[in-house]
């Protein structure tokens, strides 16, 4: 039986209607991140075979409450769960992978044509600058891959917010509403991205096939240590 | 004076401590009291205690540490002192702890530093670290312990050649030796070309104020180190006949002006030459005969600095000496082998103590995968504020 079977349900009417209509989404390139630890990562789409065996991973950090591991790791579960359901409009989903670890997660979608919504980042590899490097893998989608004008953004922890509202100026928006909850809403413009997308947007495209081959498979995943 | 010596060593792992700020700084006394088998109740023998920490009041909101800390050990009525003397609290409390015991005053010290600096955030850190600049000519302008740190790096750019590159090469010597220590805050290794090439460099190693890079400088960690002090005549009558002594053959602090300007070469670093010239003095040693140094890499720029005003290298030489891997474990002058501040950690009023368990641990040898083949004599510097009050000391096994 395939990871995915659980999940499979018939396509009959009424699961049309429950559906979300798609705006049409491009392939994400993938690309090579060199980390400070000489490690090479791999930044691609993951695979719908591969997101069964994440949830369960992720379960165990439920209750890691140290850096809002918990709430990130909750509410992971519940966005991945919609797009394995089809339940959530136009997520995209990619994994950070060293030589087949999971060493991060971003995932988001698109509102509309125009103007997008990050989810979350979650670094499983601690201290090699994953997350910094995986959030802005998940603009330049946004920005130079649906050429959208703006994505919404907002932080769970602290360290969200330095990254990402401090490091990108970003500008408030209390007002446009953000589906994660009733905290303030930020916005990277395309003109902050192209401001700081030189020092913060790094990968090596086309990614070395030796590491596009050895990132392939999902290695399964025993613990999470964070 | 009487021989003073270090019989029992603690350390907390470094990083972002699990536990209350006063369990952590327990934790460790306690280790370093079992290491020694000091007793607490009616059988302790611990007549004072020193505990060193720059902000336990201000960032972990417990005042009067030290008090708490004998109560909750049970080594009551063991005198007890709070001391904060900036990022050198923590020799500081060692000094004081020597000079006790050295001048008959007490017979057995228990000297802890502890620092819980991640209960706020990075700029409250920050901002709090910088209070120990000058209140009316530094602190109101904005400047910052980092802002100082890129200063004087682009002063010894100009004047010795010190590039870039030789920061980033210290930077991963020093996170090498992390990853061979348990207790250490950051234990992942770094590859130079990855911190260093142009193409990648803004994402990997941005800048924080320049030329300063992110692997130029000290993480933010909560921590805590302690050792246990004796006098060598009084062991056998304590209970420690027996136990390994590692002397304190020499412990000094000197001063510089608080107004970094005032200096008359601000690339000088005064207090780290006249605290370890006083320590080499009162030792009997001199910079040849050290084995092993941990000198304060709160900043890359200042293990250069210091490894030539303690005469470990010549002047102008350090970053010439870290590129020939002289620095290196195995290197004719190893520096920071626990991972110095750059990779161990940098718990402020911690550090200190912290030094000086990584030199016994060299002294004793049981440093493991990291120790120097036949230490026999090492160097402690923990600089406080920027450079104008530094401790510096010399141990020895023999």
């Amino acid at each position: 039986m395939s990871v995915l079977d659980k999940y499979n349900v018939e396509l009959n009417e009424m699961e049309q209607k429950l559906r979300p209509p798609t705006i049409g989404m491009v392939p994400y390139e993938p690309k090579v991140i060199p980390l400070t630890t000489g490690e090479d990562m791999l930044v691609r789409e993951a695979k719908p075979e591969e997101i069964p065996v994440v949830l369960e991973a992720i379960k165990p950090l439920f209750d890691h409450v140290a850096d809002y591991y918990d709430i990130v790791a909750a509410r992971i579960y519940t966005e991945l769960l919609g797009m394995l359901r089809y339940r959530v409009q136009d997520e995209y989903l990619f994994w950070g992978l060293i030589n087949g670890e999971l060493a991060g997660i971003v995932n988001g979608r698109l509102v509309n044509a125009k103007t997008g919504m990050s989810y979350h980042t979650m670094t499983i590899k601690r201290g090699a600058r994953v997350g910094a490097q995986l959030f802005a893998a998940k603009m330049e989608y946004h920005f130079d891959f649906m050429n959208q004008d703006e994505v919404l953004i907002v932080a769970e922890s602290p360290n969200g917010f330095r990254r990402w509202m401090i490091e990108y100026e970003l500008e408030s928006a209390p007002d446009r509403p953000h589906e994660l909850g009733g905290v303030p809403t930020y916005v990277l413009t395309r003109a902050l991205w192209e401001k700081h997308k030189g020092n913060k947007n790094v990968g090596l495209r086309p990614a070395d096939p030796e590491i596009i081959k050895a990132n392939e498979v999902l290695k399964p995943i025993s613990e999470i240590k964070v | 004076m009487r021989e003073v010596g270090i019989i029992g060593i603690g350390h907390t792992k470094f990083g972002k401590s699990q536990v209350p700020f006063l369990d952590m700084a327990c934790a460790a006394a306690l280790e370093a009291m079992d290491d020694a088998g000091a007793k607490t109740g009616n059988k302790n023998v611990i007549d004072q205690v020193f505990v060193g920490s720059m902000g336990s009041g201000m960032v972990s909101r417990v005042s009067g540490i030290a008090s708490a800390l004998v109560d909750t050990l049970n080594i009551r009525p063991a005198a007890a002192e709070t001391i904060e003397n900036g990022p050198a609290s923590g020799a500081s409390a060692v000094k004081l702890g020597f000079q006790a015991i050295a001048s008959g005053c007490s017979d057995c010290c228990l000297v802890v530093g502890a620092e819980g600096m991640r209960a706020v955030t990075g700029w409250e850190g920050t901002d709090f670290v910088a209070t120990m600049l000058h209140p009316t000519g530094e602190y109101p302008y904005g400047c910052t312990l980092p802002s100082f740190a890129g200063m004087f790096t682009r002063l010894l750019m100009e004047k010795n050649g010190v590039e870039s590159r030789d920061l980033s090469i210290i930077s991963v010597k020093n996170h090498a030796n992390a990853c061979l220590n348990p207790v250490a805050h950051i234990q992942n290794k770094v590859v130079l070309e990855r911190i260093t090439d142009e193409r990648i460099i803004a994402a990997t190693n941005p800048l924080v104020a320049d030329p300063l890079r992110q692997f130029d400088m000290c993480p933010v960690s909560d921590g805590a180190a302690a050792v246990l002090l004796v006098a060598k005549e009084k062991m056998k009558d304590l209970g420690f006949d027996g136990k390994p002594f590692i002397k304190i053959a020499g412990i000094a602090s000197a001063t510089d002006t608080h107004y970094v300007a005032n200096r008359a070469d601000p690339t000088e670093l005064l207090a780290v030459r006249l605290s370890s010239q006083k320590a080499y003095d009162m030792s009997g040693k001199k910079p040849e005969d050290i084995d092993v140094a941990e000198l304060h890499d709160a900043f890359q720029i200042l293990e250069i600095a210091e490894s030539e005003e303690t005469g470990l290298f010549p002047k102008g030489q350090g970053h010439i000496a870290a590129r020939e891997g002289k620095s290196e474990i195995h290197g004719e002058m190893p520096i920071n082998t626990s991972g110095g501040l750059k990779a161990k950690g940098h718990p402020l009023g911690a550090t200190g103590v912290s030094q000086i368990v990584e030199i016994v641990k060299q002294l004793r040898g049981t440093a493991q995968e990291r120790q120097v083949e036949g230490a026999k004599t090492g160097l402690i510097v923990n600089f406080g504020g920027f450079g104008n009050n530094v401790v510096s000391a010399v141990l020895t096994n023999e």
